[in-house]
Protein backbone atom coordinates (compact mmCIF):
# COMPACT_ATOMS: atom_id res chain seq x y z
CA UNK A 1 0.00 0.00 0.00
CA UNK A 2 2.78 2.51 1.01
CA UNK A 3 3.94 2.11 -2.57
CA UNK A 4 0.71 3.18 -4.39
CA UNK A 5 1.05 6.05 -1.79
CA UNK A 6 4.04 7.08 -2.81
CA UNK A 7 3.62 6.67 -6.56
CA UNK A 8 -0.02 9.04 -6.36
CA UNK A 9 2.11 11.75 -3.97
CA UNK A 10 4.91 12.22 -5.65
CA UNK A 11 2.98 12.39 -8.87
CA UNK A 12 1.00 15.33 -7.64
CA UNK A 13 4.35 16.58 -6.14
CA UNK A 14 6.42 16.21 -8.94
CA UNK A 15 3.75 17.80 -11.03
CA UNK A 16 4.22 21.26 -8.64
CA UNK A 17 7.70 21.03 -7.98
CA UNK A 18 8.77 21.40 -11.63
CA UNK A 19 5.43 23.55 -12.90
CA UNK A 20 6.91 26.27 -10.04
CA UNK A 21 10.17 25.99 -11.44
CA UNK A 22 8.84 27.11 -15.10
CA UNK A 23 6.91 29.80 -12.84
CA UNK A 24 9.68 31.30 -11.29
CA UNK A 25 11.87 31.72 -14.56
CA UNK A 26 9.15 34.74 -15.20
CA UNK A 27 10.32 36.50 -12.16
CA UNK A 28 11.69 39.54 -13.62
CA UNK A 29 11.04 39.22 -17.43
CA UNK A 30 7.12 39.07 -17.21
CA UNK A 31 5.20 41.12 -19.98
CA UNK A 32 4.00 43.77 -17.40
CA UNK A 33 4.85 43.82 -13.91
CA UNK A 34 2.12 42.60 -12.67
CA UNK A 35 2.24 39.25 -14.12
CA UNK A 36 6.01 38.97 -13.07
CA UNK A 37 4.59 39.16 -9.86
CA UNK A 38 0.91 37.21 -10.67
CA UNK A 39 3.32 34.42 -11.31
CA UNK A 40 5.96 34.38 -8.50
CA UNK A 41 3.01 34.17 -6.42
CA UNK A 42 2.06 30.86 -8.43
CA UNK A 43 5.33 29.43 -8.85
CA UNK A 44 6.04 29.89 -4.88
CA UNK A 45 2.55 28.09 -4.05
CA UNK A 46 3.26 25.27 -6.30
CA UNK A 47 6.77 25.00 -4.89
CA UNK A 48 4.90 25.19 -1.18
CA UNK A 49 2.44 22.23 -2.54
CA UNK A 50 5.59 19.99 -3.90
CA UNK A 51 7.06 20.39 -0.49
CA UNK A 52 3.90 19.97 1.73
CA UNK A 53 2.89 16.59 -0.36
CA UNK A 54 7.10 15.37 -0.08
CA UNK A 55 6.13 16.30 3.71
CA UNK A 56 2.99 13.62 3.87
CA UNK A 57 5.68 11.04 2.80
CA UNK A 58 8.27 12.27 5.35
CA UNK A 59 5.64 11.44 7.96
CA UNK A 60 5.46 7.78 6.81
CA UNK A 61 8.83 7.40 7.62
CA UNK A 62 10.55 8.04 3.81
CA UNK A 63 12.36 11.07 2.60
CA UNK A 64 12.48 14.44 3.56
CA UNK A 65 11.58 17.09 1.21
CA UNK A 66 14.71 18.51 0.26
CA UNK A 67 15.56 14.83 -0.32
CA UNK A 68 12.95 14.08 -2.82
CA UNK A 69 13.10 17.41 -4.27
CA UNK A 70 16.80 17.74 -4.58
CA UNK A 71 18.69 14.25 -4.20
CA UNK A 72 16.70 11.73 -6.67
CA UNK A 73 17.85 10.49 -10.07
CA UNK A 74 15.59 12.17 -12.67
CA UNK A 75 14.11 8.46 -13.31
CA UNK A 76 12.67 8.72 -10.04
CA UNK A 77 10.29 11.20 -10.81
CA UNK A 78 6.95 11.03 -11.64
CA UNK A 79 5.36 13.83 -13.00
CA UNK A 80 3.95 14.74 -16.32
CA UNK A 81 6.00 15.94 -19.37
CA UNK A 82 3.65 19.13 -19.56
CA UNK A 83 5.40 20.60 -16.44
CA UNK A 84 9.02 19.84 -17.70
CA UNK A 85 8.56 21.89 -20.98
CA UNK A 86 10.40 25.23 -21.02
CA UNK A 87 9.01 28.18 -22.10
CA UNK A 88 10.14 28.25 -25.00
CA UNK A 89 12.19 31.55 -24.94
CA UNK A 90 10.21 33.29 -22.76
CA UNK A 91 6.48 32.77 -24.77
CA UNK A 92 4.19 33.97 -22.45
CA UNK A 93 1.08 32.59 -24.58
CA UNK A 94 2.57 29.14 -23.84
CA UNK A 95 3.00 29.91 -20.07
CA UNK A 96 -0.25 31.47 -19.61
CA UNK A 97 -2.30 28.05 -21.53
CA UNK A 98 0.16 26.17 -19.45
CA UNK A 99 -1.11 27.95 -16.24
CA UNK A 100 -4.42 27.48 -17.40
CA UNK A 101 -4.38 24.06 -18.51
CA UNK A 102 -2.72 22.91 -15.50
CA UNK A 103 -4.45 24.79 -13.15
CA UNK A 104 -7.61 23.35 -13.87
CA UNK A 105 -6.08 19.88 -13.52
CA UNK A 106 -5.45 21.00 -10.42
CA UNK A 107 -8.82 21.47 -9.31
CA UNK A 108 -10.52 19.09 -10.31
CA UNK A 109 -7.83 16.76 -9.03
CA UNK A 110 -7.68 18.27 -5.73
CA UNK A 111 -11.58 18.33 -5.16
CA UNK A 112 -11.14 14.59 -5.69
CA UNK A 113 -8.43 14.26 -3.16
CA UNK A 114 -10.50 16.38 -1.04
CA UNK A 115 -13.34 13.42 -1.06
CA UNK A 116 -10.69 10.87 -0.56
CA UNK A 117 -10.44 8.36 2.53
CA UNK A 118 -6.86 9.25 3.55
CA UNK A 119 -7.41 11.34 5.78
CA UNK A 120 -3.70 13.49 5.42
CA UNK A 121 -4.08 13.61 1.95
CA UNK A 122 -7.61 14.74 2.14
CA UNK A 123 -6.99 17.53 4.58
CA UNK A 124 -4.03 19.18 2.75
CA UNK A 125 -6.01 19.00 -0.60
CA UNK A 126 -8.59 20.76 1.80
CA UNK A 127 -5.99 23.41 2.31
CA UNK A 128 -4.53 23.85 -1.13
CA UNK A 129 -7.62 24.55 -3.25
CA UNK A 130 -8.15 27.83 -0.83
CA UNK A 131 -4.41 29.04 -2.77
CA UNK A 132 -5.02 27.32 -6.00
CA UNK A 133 -8.67 29.49 -6.31
CA UNK A 134 -6.45 32.19 -7.53
CA UNK A 135 -4.79 30.55 -9.58
CA UNK A 136 -7.25 29.58 -11.15
CA UNK A 137 -9.35 33.16 -11.31
CA UNK A 138 -6.00 34.50 -12.59
CA UNK A 139 -5.36 31.88 -15.51
CA UNK A 140 -9.52 32.23 -16.98
CA UNK A 141 -9.21 36.40 -16.46
CA UNK A 142 -6.05 36.15 -18.65
CA UNK A 143 -7.74 33.35 -21.54
CA UNK A 144 -11.08 35.33 -21.68
CA UNK A 145 -9.02 38.33 -21.75
CA UNK A 146 -6.64 38.18 -24.21
CA UNK A 147 -8.51 35.83 -26.30
CA UNK A 148 -10.96 38.38 -27.06
CA UNK A 149 -8.27 40.98 -28.00
CA UNK A 150 -5.87 41.00 -31.08
CA UNK A 151 -5.76 38.35 -33.93
CA UNK A 152 -1.89 38.10 -33.28
CA UNK A 153 -2.84 37.44 -29.43
CA UNK A 154 -5.61 34.78 -30.64
CA UNK A 155 -2.97 33.17 -32.76
CA UNK A 156 -0.41 33.10 -30.29
CA UNK A 157 -2.74 31.72 -27.57
CA UNK A 158 -4.00 28.92 -30.91
CA UNK A 159 -0.46 27.66 -31.65
CA UNK A 160 0.55 27.79 -27.85
CA UNK A 161 -2.93 25.87 -27.29
CA UNK A 162 -1.88 23.17 -30.23
CA UNK A 163 1.87 22.49 -28.86
CA UNK A 164 0.43 22.00 -25.20
CA UNK A 165 -2.55 19.82 -25.55
CA UNK A 166 -1.73 16.75 -25.87
CA UNK A 167 0.89 16.97 -22.98
CA UNK A 168 -1.95 18.89 -21.41
CA UNK A 169 -4.74 15.59 -21.96
CA UNK A 170 -1.53 12.95 -20.59
CA UNK A 171 -1.67 14.65 -16.74
CA UNK A 172 -4.57 11.89 -16.72
CA UNK A 173 -2.34 9.18 -18.06
CA UNK A 174 -3.29 6.56 -15.47
CA UNK A 175 -0.36 6.17 -12.52
CA UNK A 176 1.14 2.80 -12.04
CA UNK A 177 -1.06 1.25 -9.44
CA UNK A 178 -3.87 3.29 -9.82
CA UNK A 179 -6.57 0.06 -9.42
CA UNK A 180 -5.13 0.27 -5.67
CA UNK A 181 -5.47 3.91 -5.09
CA UNK A 182 -9.13 3.62 -6.32
CA UNK A 183 -10.04 0.90 -4.53
CA UNK A 184 -8.75 2.58 -1.68
CA UNK A 185 -11.21 5.26 -2.28
CA UNK A 186 -7.77 7.78 -1.94
CA UNK A 187 -8.45 9.06 -5.74
CA UNK A 188 -11.26 8.87 -8.32
CA UNK A 189 -9.50 6.87 -11.52
CA UNK A 190 -7.55 8.98 -14.07
CA UNK A 191 -10.19 9.07 -17.04
CA UNK A 192 -13.15 10.15 -14.71
CA UNK A 193 -10.76 12.89 -13.99
CA UNK A 194 -9.91 13.87 -17.60
CA UNK A 195 -13.88 14.18 -18.26
CA UNK A 196 -13.81 16.57 -15.19
CA UNK A 197 -11.55 18.33 -16.45
CA UNK A 198 -12.94 18.88 -19.58
CA UNK A 199 -16.02 19.69 -18.76
CA UNK A 200 -14.32 22.72 -16.65
CA UNK A 201 -12.31 24.07 -19.64
CA UNK A 202 -14.08 23.10 -22.75
CA UNK A 203 -16.67 26.16 -22.20
CA UNK A 204 -13.90 28.65 -21.78
CA UNK A 205 -11.86 27.59 -24.99
CA UNK A 206 -14.90 27.55 -26.94
CA UNK A 207 -16.49 30.83 -26.14
CA UNK A 208 -12.97 32.22 -26.54
CA UNK A 209 -12.60 30.34 -29.81
CA UNK A 210 -9.60 28.12 -28.72
CA UNK A 211 -11.09 24.54 -28.16
CA UNK A 212 -9.26 22.13 -30.24
CA UNK A 213 -10.88 18.27 -30.39
CA UNK A 214 -9.16 15.62 -28.28
CA UNK A 215 -5.82 14.36 -29.21
CA UNK A 216 -5.43 11.22 -31.13
CA UNK A 217 -3.75 8.38 -29.53
CA UNK A 218 -0.79 8.42 -32.05
CA UNK A 219 -0.09 11.74 -30.75
CA UNK A 220 -0.22 10.82 -26.84
CA UNK A 221 1.65 7.90 -27.40
CA UNK A 222 4.86 10.62 -27.82
CA UNK A 223 4.22 12.63 -25.19
CA UNK A 224 3.14 9.85 -22.37
CA UNK A 225 5.10 7.76 -19.77
CA UNK A 226 5.63 10.58 -17.02
CA UNK A 227 4.14 8.85 -14.51
CA UNK A 228 6.19 5.78 -15.10
CA UNK A 229 9.63 7.69 -14.97
CA UNK A 230 9.86 8.51 -18.68
CA UNK A 231 11.21 11.96 -18.77
CA UNK A 232 11.05 14.41 -21.68
CA UNK A 233 13.93 15.57 -23.29
CA UNK A 234 13.95 19.00 -21.44
CA UNK A 235 13.88 17.00 -18.01
CA UNK A 236 17.65 16.65 -18.11
CA UNK A 237 18.91 20.47 -17.89
CA UNK A 238 16.19 21.11 -15.42
CA UNK A 239 17.26 19.11 -13.01
CA UNK A 240 20.92 19.74 -13.22
CA UNK A 241 19.63 23.51 -13.08
CA UNK A 242 17.53 22.70 -9.79
CA UNK A 243 20.34 21.05 -8.07
CA UNK A 244 23.66 22.98 -9.29
CA UNK A 245 24.15 24.60 -5.95
CA UNK A 246 22.56 21.54 -3.52
CA UNK A 247 24.99 19.00 -5.53
CA UNK A 248 28.22 21.35 -5.59
CA UNK A 249 28.60 20.20 -1.79
CA UNK A 250 25.99 17.52 -0.94
CA UNK A 251 26.80 17.18 2.78
CA UNK A 252 26.50 20.92 3.65
CA UNK A 253 23.76 22.89 5.12
CA UNK A 254 22.73 25.83 3.22
CA UNK B 1 16.97 48.34 -3.06
CA UNK B 2 18.49 51.46 -3.84
CA UNK B 3 21.06 53.33 -3.50
CA UNK B 4 21.59 57.16 -2.65
CA UNK B 5 20.72 59.33 -5.52
CA UNK B 6 24.00 60.65 -7.84
CA UNK B 7 23.76 64.24 -8.69
CA UNK B 8 25.87 64.26 -12.30
CA UNK B 9 27.11 67.93 -12.69
CA UNK B 10 24.66 67.90 -16.46
CA UNK B 11 21.33 67.32 -13.70
CA UNK B 12 21.72 70.38 -11.99
CA UNK B 13 22.49 72.51 -15.67
CA UNK B 14 20.58 75.73 -15.44
CA UNK B 15 19.60 75.12 -12.25
CA UNK B 16 19.51 78.14 -10.21
CA UNK B 17 17.82 80.31 -13.62
CA UNK B 18 15.02 77.67 -13.52
CA UNK B 19 14.34 78.35 -9.60
CA UNK B 20 14.63 82.00 -9.68
CA UNK B 21 11.69 82.17 -12.68
CA UNK B 22 9.27 80.54 -10.14
CA UNK B 23 7.11 82.99 -8.34
CA UNK B 24 8.95 84.38 -5.15
CA UNK B 25 5.61 84.13 -2.84
CA UNK B 26 4.65 80.62 -4.05
CA UNK B 27 7.86 79.33 -3.74
CA UNK B 28 8.41 80.81 -0.13
CA UNK B 29 5.02 79.37 0.73
CA UNK B 30 6.32 76.37 -0.89
CA UNK B 31 9.38 75.90 1.28
CA UNK B 32 8.17 77.27 4.74
CA UNK B 33 5.68 74.50 4.58
CA UNK B 34 8.94 72.07 3.84
CA UNK B 35 10.41 73.75 6.97
CA UNK B 36 7.39 73.37 8.91
CA UNK B 37 7.27 69.11 8.35
CA UNK B 38 4.37 69.34 6.10
CA UNK B 39 4.23 66.56 3.27
CA UNK B 40 3.89 68.08 -0.39
CA UNK B 41 1.02 66.04 -2.30
CA UNK B 42 0.31 65.76 -5.77
CA UNK B 43 -2.02 68.43 -6.17
CA UNK B 44 -0.30 70.99 -4.60
CA UNK B 45 1.91 74.01 -6.21
CA UNK B 46 5.59 72.71 -6.41
CA UNK B 47 8.85 74.38 -8.17
CA UNK B 48 9.50 72.94 -11.62
CA UNK B 49 12.83 71.57 -10.03
CA UNK B 50 11.37 69.73 -7.12
CA UNK B 51 8.93 67.90 -9.80
CA UNK B 52 12.00 67.28 -12.34
CA UNK B 53 13.90 65.79 -9.37
CA UNK B 54 11.78 63.99 -7.46
CA UNK B 55 11.02 62.10 -10.92
CA UNK B 56 14.53 61.49 -11.73
CA UNK B 57 15.03 60.22 -8.24
CA UNK B 58 12.09 57.97 -7.82
CA UNK B 59 12.07 56.73 -11.40
CA UNK B 60 15.81 56.01 -10.45
CA UNK B 61 14.56 54.08 -7.90
CA UNK B 62 12.29 52.65 -9.45
CA UNK B 63 14.52 51.11 -12.05
CA UNK B 64 16.71 49.53 -9.58
CA UNK B 65 14.07 47.57 -8.22
CA UNK B 66 13.48 45.78 -11.75
CA UNK B 67 17.42 45.76 -12.69
CA UNK B 68 17.54 44.90 -9.31
CA UNK B 69 15.14 41.30 -9.73
CA UNK B 70 17.52 40.01 -12.39
CA UNK B 71 21.09 38.92 -10.55
CA UNK B 72 19.16 37.21 -7.65
CA UNK B 73 16.39 35.87 -9.96
CA UNK B 74 18.84 33.97 -12.08
CA UNK B 75 19.41 31.99 -8.65
CA UNK B 76 15.98 31.41 -8.06
CA UNK B 77 15.81 28.03 -9.93
CA UNK B 78 19.50 26.68 -8.90
CA UNK B 79 18.23 27.51 -4.73
CA UNK B 80 19.73 24.78 -2.69
CA UNK B 81 16.86 24.30 -0.63
CA UNK B 82 12.92 24.48 -0.33
CA UNK B 83 13.77 26.84 2.76
CA UNK B 84 15.75 29.39 0.73
CA UNK B 85 13.99 28.58 -2.66
CA UNK B 86 10.71 30.12 -1.21
CA UNK B 87 12.48 32.90 0.26
CA UNK B 88 13.95 33.70 -2.65
CA UNK B 89 11.22 33.79 -4.48
CA UNK B 90 9.35 35.92 -2.16
CA UNK B 91 12.28 38.38 -1.76
CA UNK B 92 12.78 38.94 -5.53
CA UNK B 93 8.78 39.58 -5.99
CA UNK B 94 9.36 42.16 -3.25
CA UNK B 95 11.60 43.42 -5.51
CA UNK B 96 9.43 43.75 -8.33
CA UNK B 97 6.30 45.02 -6.49
CA UNK B 98 8.76 47.93 -5.27
CA UNK B 99 9.23 48.99 -8.80
CA UNK B 100 5.59 48.69 -9.29
CA UNK B 101 4.90 51.04 -5.86
CA UNK B 102 7.38 53.48 -7.38
CA UNK B 103 6.64 53.46 -10.55
CA UNK B 104 2.86 54.43 -9.57
CA UNK B 105 4.32 57.73 -6.66
CA UNK B 106 6.54 59.04 -9.57
CA UNK B 107 3.33 58.80 -12.45
CA UNK B 108 1.69 61.10 -9.86
CA UNK B 109 4.44 63.94 -10.86
CA UNK B 110 3.33 63.44 -14.45
CA UNK B 111 5.53 61.27 -16.17
CA UNK B 112 3.78 57.64 -17.19
CA UNK B 113 5.32 54.41 -16.69
CA UNK B 114 5.67 53.50 -20.16
CA UNK B 115 7.74 57.15 -20.40
CA UNK B 116 10.19 55.80 -17.34
CA UNK B 117 10.50 52.57 -18.90
CA UNK B 118 11.07 53.32 -22.21
CA UNK B 119 13.94 55.87 -20.80
CA UNK B 120 15.85 52.55 -19.37
CA UNK B 121 15.96 50.84 -22.09
CA UNK B 122 17.33 53.69 -24.21
CA UNK B 123 20.25 54.51 -21.55
CA UNK B 124 18.50 58.08 -20.65
CA UNK B 125 17.58 56.80 -17.22
CA UNK B 126 20.04 55.17 -14.98
CA UNK B 127 19.57 52.86 -12.26
CA UNK B 128 21.55 51.66 -8.72
CA UNK B 129 25.15 51.04 -10.16
CA UNK B 130 25.32 48.09 -7.60
CA UNK B 131 23.24 45.83 -10.28
CA UNK B 132 26.16 46.55 -12.66
CA UNK B 133 27.75 43.39 -11.14
CA UNK B 134 27.28 39.68 -11.56
CA UNK B 135 25.58 37.59 -8.76
CA UNK B 136 28.82 34.62 -9.51
CA UNK B 137 27.54 32.23 -7.14
CA UNK B 138 24.83 31.39 -4.72
CA UNK B 139 27.07 33.24 -1.72
CA UNK B 140 26.92 36.21 -3.70
CA UNK B 141 23.03 36.34 -3.55
CA UNK B 142 23.39 35.91 0.36
CA UNK B 143 25.38 38.79 0.51
CA UNK B 144 23.35 41.00 -1.78
CA UNK B 145 20.46 40.00 0.81
CA UNK B 146 22.29 40.72 3.24
CA UNK B 147 24.25 43.76 2.96
CA UNK B 148 22.80 45.68 -0.39
CA UNK B 149 19.55 45.53 1.64
CA UNK B 150 20.97 46.73 4.52
CA UNK B 151 22.65 49.79 2.48
CA UNK B 152 19.26 50.28 0.80
CA UNK B 153 17.11 50.14 4.64
CA UNK B 154 19.51 52.96 5.27
CA UNK B 155 18.96 54.95 2.53
CA UNK B 156 14.93 54.15 2.43
CA UNK B 157 14.52 55.09 5.98
CA UNK B 158 16.06 58.04 5.72
CA UNK B 159 14.33 59.42 2.61
CA UNK B 160 11.22 58.13 4.05
CA UNK B 161 11.10 61.45 5.74
CA UNK B 162 11.40 63.47 2.72
CA UNK B 163 9.41 65.97 2.20
CA UNK B 164 6.83 64.15 -0.53
CA UNK B 165 4.02 62.45 0.13
CA UNK B 166 3.68 59.81 -2.22
CA UNK B 167 7.34 58.50 -2.13
CA UNK B 168 7.84 58.63 1.61
CA UNK B 169 4.77 55.90 2.25
CA UNK B 170 5.64 53.97 -0.70
CA UNK B 171 9.17 54.09 0.88
CA UNK B 172 7.97 53.03 4.34
CA UNK B 173 6.49 50.37 2.75
CA UNK B 174 9.08 48.86 1.06
CA UNK B 175 11.53 49.06 4.27
CA UNK B 176 9.06 46.62 6.04
CA UNK B 177 10.01 44.68 3.03
CA UNK B 178 13.32 44.89 3.37
CA UNK B 179 13.90 44.19 6.77
CA UNK B 180 12.77 40.63 5.80
CA UNK B 181 15.02 40.28 3.12
CA UNK B 182 17.80 41.26 5.40
CA UNK B 183 17.21 38.61 8.25
CA UNK B 184 17.04 35.81 4.90
CA UNK B 185 20.77 37.63 3.63
CA UNK B 186 21.93 37.21 7.32
CA UNK B 187 20.62 34.10 7.79
CA UNK B 188 21.55 32.40 4.57
CA UNK B 189 25.54 34.15 5.46
CA UNK B 190 25.30 32.78 9.01
CA UNK B 191 25.25 29.27 7.28
CA UNK B 192 28.02 29.92 5.01
CA UNK B 193 30.03 31.69 7.51
CA UNK B 194 29.42 28.20 9.81
CA UNK B 195 29.34 25.61 6.88
CA UNK B 196 32.14 23.75 5.22
CA UNK B 197 35.05 24.69 4.29
CA UNK B 198 34.22 25.36 0.70
CA UNK B 199 31.02 26.90 1.58
CA UNK B 200 33.25 29.74 4.02
CA UNK B 201 35.50 30.06 0.71
CA UNK B 202 32.69 31.13 -1.30
CA UNK B 203 31.36 33.55 1.11
CA UNK B 204 34.54 35.49 1.38
CA UNK B 205 35.16 35.38 -2.15
CA UNK B 206 31.45 36.57 -2.42
CA UNK B 207 32.39 39.52 0.14
CA UNK B 208 35.82 40.58 -1.74
CA UNK B 209 33.75 40.68 -4.86
CA UNK B 210 30.95 42.82 -3.99
CA UNK B 211 33.34 45.01 -1.27
CA UNK B 212 33.56 47.81 -3.50
CA UNK B 213 30.16 47.98 -4.87
CA UNK B 214 28.67 48.52 -1.33
CA UNK B 215 31.30 50.88 -0.59
CA UNK B 216 30.12 52.80 -3.95
CA UNK B 217 26.25 52.20 -2.80
CA UNK B 218 25.49 55.29 -1.39
CA UNK B 219 27.38 57.71 -3.51
CA UNK B 220 30.88 59.55 -4.17
CA UNK B 221 31.86 61.45 -0.65
CA UNK B 222 30.79 64.80 -0.36
CA UNK B 223 33.56 66.32 -1.54
CA UNK B 224 33.50 65.66 -4.92
CA UNK B 225 29.58 65.26 -4.88
CA UNK B 226 27.94 68.03 -7.12
CA UNK B 227 26.42 70.96 -4.71
CA UNK B 228 23.07 69.12 -3.16
CA UNK B 229 22.33 72.36 -1.01
CA UNK B 230 18.34 72.78 -2.27
CA UNK B 231 17.16 69.45 -2.31
CA UNK B 232 18.50 68.87 1.27
CA UNK B 233 16.80 72.28 2.16
CA UNK B 234 13.98 71.29 0.20
CA UNK B 235 13.94 67.46 2.04
CA UNK B 236 14.41 65.56 -1.36
CA UNK B 237 17.93 64.24 -0.04
CA UNK B 238 18.10 63.86 3.54
CA UNK B 239 21.34 62.77 4.89
CA UNK B 240 24.81 63.10 2.72
CA UNK B 241 26.30 60.25 0.76
CA UNK B 242 29.02 59.87 3.58
CA UNK B 243 26.26 60.35 6.69
CA UNK B 244 25.04 57.44 5.41
CA UNK B 245 28.35 55.41 4.31
CA UNK B 246 29.32 56.15 7.97
CA UNK B 247 26.45 54.65 9.26
CA UNK B 248 26.47 51.40 7.27
CA UNK B 249 29.99 50.65 8.38
CA UNK B 250 29.16 51.32 12.36
CA UNK B 251 26.52 49.03 11.75
CA UNK B 252 27.49 46.83 9.45
CA UNK B 253 31.63 45.88 9.93
CA UNK B 254 31.61 44.49 13.48
CA UNK B 255 28.86 41.72 12.37
CA UNK B 256 30.80 40.92 9.05
CA UNK B 257 33.91 40.44 11.73
CA UNK B 258 32.17 39.03 13.71
CA UNK B 259 31.41 35.68 11.29
CA UNK B 260 35.58 35.61 11.42
CA UNK B 261 35.35 37.22 7.67
CA UNK B 262 38.00 39.49 6.50
CA UNK B 263 36.63 42.55 4.39
CA UNK B 264 39.37 43.45 1.58
CA UNK B 265 40.60 46.71 2.71
CA UNK B 266 43.60 46.39 4.94
CA UNK B 267 42.64 50.26 6.02
CA UNK B 268 39.53 49.88 6.99
CA UNK B 269 39.50 51.04 11.44
CA UNK B 270 37.44 53.40 13.09
CA UNK B 271 39.55 56.46 14.49
CA UNK B 272 38.71 55.91 18.07
CA UNK B 273 39.00 59.71 18.61
CA UNK B 274 36.38 61.50 15.27
CA UNK B 275 34.47 58.32 15.54
CA UNK B 276 34.73 57.76 12.15
CA UNK B 277 35.51 55.21 9.72
CA UNK B 278 38.48 55.59 7.63
CA UNK B 279 39.21 53.53 4.52
CA UNK B 280 40.98 53.37 1.01
CA UNK B 281 39.81 55.07 -1.84
CA UNK B 282 37.33 52.21 -3.19
CA UNK B 283 38.26 53.78 -6.58
CA UNK B 284 35.64 56.02 -7.48
CA UNK B 285 36.85 55.82 -11.32
CA UNK B 286 35.32 52.87 -11.90
CA UNK B 287 32.07 54.07 -9.96
CA UNK B 288 31.87 56.86 -12.72
CA UNK B 289 33.04 54.31 -15.38
CA UNK B 290 30.26 52.29 -14.13
CA UNK B 291 27.60 55.01 -14.36
CA UNK B 292 28.51 55.67 -17.66
CA UNK B 293 27.36 52.75 -18.97
CA UNK B 294 31.33 50.61 -18.62
CA UNK B 295 30.37 48.62 -15.74
CA UNK B 296 31.13 44.41 -15.79
CA UNK B 297 27.12 43.69 -16.42
CA UNK B 298 25.52 47.39 -17.94
CA UNK B 299 25.01 46.20 -21.30
CA UNK B 300 23.81 42.56 -20.40
CA UNK B 301 21.18 44.24 -17.84
CA UNK B 302 19.73 46.84 -20.57
CA UNK B 303 19.70 43.96 -23.05
CA UNK B 304 17.60 41.61 -20.78
CA UNK B 305 15.12 44.44 -20.26
CA UNK B 306 14.67 45.22 -23.86
CA UNK B 307 14.56 41.10 -24.36
CA UNK B 308 11.77 41.62 -21.94
CA UNK B 309 10.26 44.30 -23.07
CA UNK B 310 10.05 42.85 -26.54
CA UNK B 311 8.20 39.21 -25.79
CA UNK B 312 6.07 41.02 -24.11
CA UNK B 313 5.17 43.78 -26.06
CA UNK B 314 2.02 41.53 -27.94
CA UNK B 315 0.17 41.41 -24.70
CA UNK B 316 0.60 44.83 -23.98
CA UNK B 317 -0.72 45.80 -27.27
CA UNK B 318 -3.11 43.25 -26.46
CA UNK B 319 -4.56 44.48 -23.23
CA UNK B 320 -4.96 48.23 -24.61
CA UNK B 321 -6.68 46.43 -28.14
CA UNK B 322 -10.44 48.30 -28.24
CA UNK B 323 -12.51 44.81 -28.82
CA UNK B 324 -10.49 43.70 -25.32
CA UNK B 325 -13.12 43.69 -22.88
CA UNK B 326 -12.74 43.84 -19.09
CA UNK B 327 -13.32 40.43 -17.85
CA UNK B 328 -14.81 39.68 -14.48
CA UNK B 329 -13.64 37.32 -12.20
CA UNK B 330 -15.07 33.86 -11.80
CA UNK B 331 -15.76 34.70 -8.45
Amino acid sequence: MIEALEILVLSLADDDLIMGHRHAEWIGLGPILEEDIAFASIAQDETGHAQAYYQLLTDLGLSTPDEYAFKRKASAFRCAHLVELPNFDYDYAVALMRHFLYDAAEQVRLQALREGTYDPLAGLADRLLREEKYHWLHATTWIQRLGHSTEEAHLRLRSAMQQLWPYAWALFEPMPMETEMVEAGWIAPSASLREKWVNLIQPILEETNLWLSPPTEETLLAVRGGRQGHRSPFFESLLQELTEVSASEPEAEW
Amino acid sequence: MYGNLTIRPEDIENWGKKVEQEDPDRLAEFEARIERGEKIEPQDWMPFEYRRQLIRLIEQHAHSEIIGALPEGTWITRAPNFRRKLALMAKVQDEVGHAQLLYSAAETLGKSREEMINDLLSGKSKYSNVFNYPAETWADTAVIAWLIDAGAIINQTTNAKGSYGPYGRALERICWEESFHLKYGYDSVVYLATGTPKQRALLQDALNRWWRPIMHFFGPPDTVSVHTEKLIKWKVKLATNDEMRQQFLDMYVPKIWELGLTIPDPNLRKDPETGRWEYSDPNWEEFWQVIGGNGPCNKERLAVRRFAEEKGRWVRKALLTPQARYVTPLA
